[in-house]
């Protein structure tokens, strides 16, 4: 039960590397890493969740405030590598309306 | 006639966000000896860590405790997550309740109000009581579609039942 993140700084984009469970508990530290990122103007950020396996209402939150404070900062914010069960949160939710995801690719 | 309960799993943990994971592993384990599939195992993991987390988020001011309780059925798992904290305040979580509305400006979207939208969701039935305390009462039921069935059309049985 736990939260690894690595934050890789790219030419134009920030990167953020999430592995593990977000929950309750480990919310607060992708928050904080998060956050961050999307507060300055015209920022890109790029959230990798191949390595996520479980994700809850408390994530999903955290990303909604990551959205709309990027949205503040005319910014970008987009997540990738979502895994079969991460997305259909998203889906159920509705989130995927408003949100740039894009799924894991297949592995071959 | 509700039918007989063949078993019963309880415990009492400290309402602290560090013990959400705990309930859920234990969640997951009871439900896979259950014979339930891979994803509604999962689908209870997040049930049970959302009532959890409510917990939590509202029902004490100070450190207490949620408890976790399990009935299972031949058919079916019926969970409660309870607290002894002041009842938060059902009506106004309940109005809270919803899907993203993506017609919405993003600056309008709330952070919270999914957990029990999730719930619903995920489970086949939930119930939710509140007077002195709260309790979420949600059941699924066993491979309520998937289950394979024999020639003449009886299902067959479950890891449970064997």
């Amino acid at each position: 039960m736990n939260l690894d993140i690595r934050t890789e700084e790219k030419e134009d984009y920030n990167l953020l590397h999430v592995s593990g469970e977000v929950d309750a508990y480990t919310a607060s530290q992708l928050r904080e890493s998060l956050l961050p990122l999307t507060e300055k103007e015209g920022a890109s950020v790029i959230v990798d969740l191949s390595n996520v396996d479980y994700i809850d209402s408390t994530g999903l939150g955290i990303f909604i405030g990551a959205l709309k404070s990027s949205n503040h900062y005319n910014g970008t914010l987009r997540l990738v590598g979502l895994n079969a069960r991460v997305k259909r949160l998203f889906s159920i939710t509705g989130l995927d309306e408003v949100m740039d995801i894009e799924e894991e690719e297949e592995a071959q | 006639m509700d039918k007989e309960v063949l078993d019963h799993v309880e415990m009492k943990i400290p309402a602290r966000a560090e013990y959400v994971g705990v309930a859920r592993l234990t969640i997951s384990g009871i439900a896979s000896r259950s014979g339930y599939s891979y994803d509604d195992i999962e689908d209870l993991k997040i049930a049970v860590a959302e009532a959890c987390t409510n917990v939590v988020d509202h029902a004490y001011d100070e450190g207490g405790y949620m408890g976790l309780f399990c009935d299972l059925y031949q058919d079916k798992i019926e969970i409660v997550v309870s607290d002894r904290g002041q009842s938060f305040h059902l009506e106004d979580i309940k109005k809270e309740v919803g899907p993203i509305d993506s017609a919405k400006p993003i600056e309008d979207l709330k952070e919270g109000g999914l957990g029990l939208f999730l719930i619903d969701s995920l489970m086949d039935k939930v119930e939710i009581n509140g007077e002195t305390g709260v309790a979420i009462v949600m059941t699924k039921f066993l491979q309520r579609d998937g289950r394979e069935q024999d020639a003449n059309g009886v299902p067959a049985p479950t890891n449970a039942q064997k």
